[in-house]
């Protein structure tokens, strides 16, 4: 509790430092990331953060120094470099999307590999701790970083906020673009540009592999919660945001903890609540409506068998053979259907049978009947033979409305029998 | 003798991966490799740390159970949760190989296994691991053997059903409809993949046995319109890379497995420029 109240009244200029940092960082990542999730680019990201590696290198070969703004020349450079050769290759050969990347990430994080080794063997003191440029400090970040964070994401929201719809027309329909005259070459550069230009400032605190985290995770999570582009990239930033805060404070509680994969965790676990708990395409949400249409399905089944045997056996008592030998349920929705359909009071049971209720009798008759009326309209109005007409009735009776009911039976001039010749009840 | 073994196991690596990348490759599915080679993290700390030893085989049974969970986590987001495949598969390897450090870190602050380990690995020290027969006689480096007996399995795999292979990588809806279980198929496929990943990542790190995975494969594909061709083909590229890449390093005094995965990215250039050329002439 008391490093909850230190940490959150920033009592320590490092602790400003680290929010504001994490925060401005995971939220130009998350708005980059929407537009490469909506491309369908999502691993855009984890190319970039793996590409940046050789110019890091070769930006120590050249100039000698750890200057950061070097480096982060070089890393923009080869990141850029990694799209445009993945582009290159889909563009020119058979090898599709997902081996490009593959390739590209694995290449140049190889030849970056090398080089690094390459520059440690040869002695030179200045290397140490180019590879921190890899794996990410987040703990650690000063008030140069913050300031680096702060430029980088100003300019990243800057250009979106300008070329937000462009940029939208980009991500959703490359052709209308096009079509209506859009520089589609000129935008597509300058997309490419800020994502590589927020994935190169992001490795420095959380890390190559969680970098593409930073970028796709947030906006995987948006997209279960709005349907609308710009709704989701407010949502992803609240996320990325709200993230990046709790990450930094973790690490802040428990030392040993780091930064950018506690950012990473809350991110997932974000992501993984929505998929399941979205109201609209959460899978619980999905499970539940098919569970409950099952249900329909299977009482409106049983009355409709209930009712056709008393059409040929008066009395209405129907034992649990019967039922069974007029059509196949199995013995477990047997048992669960008979006993929900009592509990609704569309049953009654008496002594071992069965016997239809009033209520029971009305929604037997009626979904036998919705069966009949689609058959002959079936047969009347698509001259479907009547022995092909069953299987599509089976399914349109548990959908058919009152309204449509009463349209069916004055199209069909208040039939009295189906093409089978059994009567229609009314 | 040495660069005979650190050559030996590079091609041994390179030949498995080139074999099973064909199929990655052709399924469209080369980003699973890489997911796989990076969410395999957590099993291997908790396993280390339930058993205590770096060198058993619980690291290998803790990394391919983490493999095929990778494969699951990938597919249910992407059919039960309707995420499209590109953000399933980095939403999920993100996920794993964070969780993968928070247990590094949780562990011990600072033990041999981080993520540094995972990504380089390290294939110099491959003939210093030797394998002792009961009598204390050194017969081989110890991922030699182990990665010739992955080899052996995946090419008995490839070789005895290589026909159900082939039907449900080209064609899913003939496969489905001749009774045959596409889902079976994928996940054989990807239990292998996470082995070889598993096997290979202490000698050679996560980014050679990507860049094996694909590389190779695509190369071949790029000069073969036939699959068995471009499983040869694959396998020689594979070899060559180990080769020359050796080469390259001790020249270089750099990483070897950088090197061999900077040769097998060369090969692939040669092979696109010669695909280009060819494709021009045609035109022409």
């Amino acid at each position: 509790m008391e490093s909850f109240i230190e940490f959150f009244t920033f009592q320590y200029p490092n602790i400003k430092y680290v929010v504001f940092g994490t925060v401005l960082l995971s939220i130009s990542s998350a708005v980059v990331g929407c537009f490469t999730f909506v491309r369908k680019r999502s691993l855009l990201g984890d190319v970039v953060s793996h590409a940046v590696l050789p110019g890091i290198c070769i930006a120590f070969i050249v100039t000698g120094t750890k200057n950061p703004f070097y480096i982060i020349i070089g890393a923009f450079l080869t990141g850029w470099l990694s799209i445009v050769v993945m582009d290159a290759i889909t563009r020119n050969t058979k090898i599709k999307e997902d081996a490009a990347t593959g390739l590209a990430l694995s290449v140049f994080f190889g030849v970056g590999m090398l080089l690094l080794t390459f520059i440690q063997q040869s002695g030179s003191s200045a290397q140490s701790g180019l590879d921190t440029f890899l794996f990410g400090k987040a703990a650690a970040l000063v008030g140069k970083d913050l300031w680096a964070f702060s430029v980088v994401a100003l300019i990243v929201l800057t250009i979106t906020f300008l070329f937000f719809k462009e940029f939208k027309l980009l991500a959703f329909d490359k052709e209308f673009a096009k079509i209506i005259g859009l520089p589609i070459g000129q935008l597509e550069m300058l997309l490419t540009s800020i994502t590589v230009l927020a994935v190169v400032t992001g490795i420095q605190a959380v890390g190559v592999v969680l970098m593409a985290a930073m970028l796709i995770t947030p906006a995987a999570a948006a997209r279960y919660w709005t349907s609308n582009f710009l709704m989701m990239i407010v949502t992803s930033s609240v996320f990325a945001a709200f993230s990046g805060v709790l990450g930094a404070y973790v690490s802040y509680a428990v030392p040993s903890m780091p930064t950018g994969p506690w950012i990473v965790m809350v991110l997932s676990i974000i992501a993984i609540l929505s998929i399941f708990f979205s109201p609209t395409r959460g899978i619980i949400v999905k499970v539940i409506k098919r569970i409950s249409i099952q249900r329909q399905l299977l009482e409106e089944n049983l009355l409709k068998a209930l009712y056709k045997i008393k059409e040929t056996n008066s009395n209405g008592v129907v034992s649990i053979a019967e039922l069974a030998a007029k059509r196949k349920f199995s013995e477990r929705q047997l048992q669960v259907g008979l006993s929900r359909l009592k509990s609704e009071g569309y049953l009654e049971h008496k002594n071992g049978n069965w016997i239809l209720s009033a209520e029971g009798i009305i929604k037997g008759k009626r979904m036998v009947r919705l069966h009949r009326l689609w058959e002959l309209y079936l047969t009347e109005y698509l001259r479907i033979a009547p022995d092909h007409v069953h299987e599509d009735a089976e399914t349109i009776e548990h959908v058919l409305t009152p309204d449509l009911e009463k349209r069916l039976e004055e199209l069909l001039d208040h039939p009295k029998v189906d093409p089978h010749q059994s009567v229609i009840p009314k | 003798m040495n660069a005979f073994y650190i050559i030996l196991t590079g091609s041994l690596v390179a030949v498995s991966c080139a074999l099973l990348g064909a199929f990655l490759i052709l399924r469209k599915m080369s980003m699973v490799g890489d997911a796989i080679s990076h969410s395999v993290l957590p099993g291997i700390v908790l396993a280390f740390f339930l058993v205590g030893s770096t060198d058993s085989v619980w690291m290998l049974v803790g990394a391919a159970a983490l493999g095929v969970i990778t494969t699951f986590l990938i597919e249910f987001f992407h059919q039960k949760g309707q995420l499209q495949t590109d953000a399933s598969i980095g939403v999920t390897f993100t996920w794993l190989f964070a969780l993968g450090v928070i247990l590094v870190s949780y562990y011990a602050g600072n033990t041999h296994i981080d993520q540094d380990c995972i990504l380089h690995g390290e294939i110099a020290y491959v003939p210093i691991d030797l394998f002792y027969t009961a009598s204390g006689e050194p017969i081989a480096p110890r991922p030699v053997i182990m990665l010739s007996f992955l080899l052996l399995v995946i090419v008995a795999f490839i070789s005895l059903f290589y026909r159900q292979l082939f039907i449900t990588t080209f064609d899913q809806a003939y496969a489905q409809s001749i009774g045959m279980s596409t889902n079976t198929w994928h996940y054989l496929l990807m239990g292998l993949v996470s082995l070889t990943t598993v096997a290979s990542f202490e000698s050679v790190g996560a980014i050679l046995v990507v860049a094996f995975l694909i590389a190779p494969a695509a190369s071949a594909y790029l000069i073969t319109n036939d699959l068995k061709m471009m499983l040869i083909i694959g396998s020689f590229f594979g070899i060559l890379s180990s080769i020359l890449g050796y080469w390259l390093a001790y020249f270089l005094n750099g990483s070897i497995a950088g090197a061999m995965v900077t040769v097998s990215g060369l090969i692939f250039t040669l092979c696109y420029t010669y695909s280009i050329l060819k494709r021009k002439a045609i035109s022409h």
